[in-house]
């Protein structure tokens, strides 16, 4: 039984997008897979140290279940951002749901390996201090030089 | 059925079940039993393939009301 391999891109940078790659990353290195993630472009944001910052916007999310109807003029009202992040981690809590610091906590000690887009870095003027110590800076080809050799690639 | 260690993972949603499940197994030694108890609906199906994947063995599963109720031995 020869060891499966996994190379995920996370592209994306808000509350729903998050949890992909990160769930998907954790529950294959309990398989025993060998997995890296390549966080790219928004997804950056889902290495800082400090997640609190990772939101949801009602906005533009025709997909999302919303308890009340809601038109979008008044999804745009301010607050409603910040209600709606913190009514979807309400309810990820009450139904059992782990938190990002949790799973990214989990893909750490499982020796996911993460690696952030230095051009990404470079682009927004980001400080690497605020990426957690863990994160490996790289590019593309560094991440393609994995990705090539692996039984499941996917972008998110 | 007899158990070395039991992991309550009632409550707790995918991908919980799965990770706790692994690294319970990994303090354990060979050959001894982990009792599972879950509450996700979708936790045999993802027993029966951890089980699969990682080579340790699931000996019984069982759903009990709204619980289910896993043994798996440590390979």
């Amino acid at each position: 039984m020869t060891t499966k391999k996994m190379a995920l891109i996370a592209t994306k940078g808000t509350l729903d997008w998050a949890y992909p790659p990160f769930i998907l990353a954790s529950t294959a290195a309990s398989l025993g897979w060998t997995v890296q993630v390549f966080f790219t472009f928004y997804g950056l944001q889902l290495l800082r140290k400090d997640l609190s910052a990772i939101r949801i916007s009602p906005l533009a999310n025709p997909a999302m279940p919303m308890p009340v109807p809601m038109p979008v003029l008044v999804q745009a009202l301010p607050g409603m951002e910040s209600m709606a992040t913190m009514m979807m981690k309400n309810k990820m809590k009450s139904k059992g749901v782990a938190s990002l610091e949790q799973l990214r906590e989990v893909c750490i000690e499982s020796d996911v390996k993460m690696i952030a887009c230095q051009m990404t870095v470079d682009l927004f003027d980001f400080d690497k201090n605020d990426f957690i110590p863990q994160a490996q800076f790289g590019g593309a080809a560094t991440f393609l030089d994995f990705a090539g050799g692996t039984d499941v690639c996917l972008y998110i | 059925m007899n158990f070395d260690k039991e992991l309550d993972a009632r409550g707790l949603a995918c991908p919980l079940p799965i990770v706790k499940t692994r690294k319970a197994l990994s303090d354990m030694a060979s050959g001894q039993v982990l009792k599972v108890t879950a509450t996700d609906s979708g936790s045999m199906a993802d027993m029966a393939a951890f089980s699969e994947q990682t080579g340790n063995q699931l000996l019984s599963s069982a759903q009990q009301g709204s619980t289910y109720v896993f043994f798996l031995k440590r390979r």
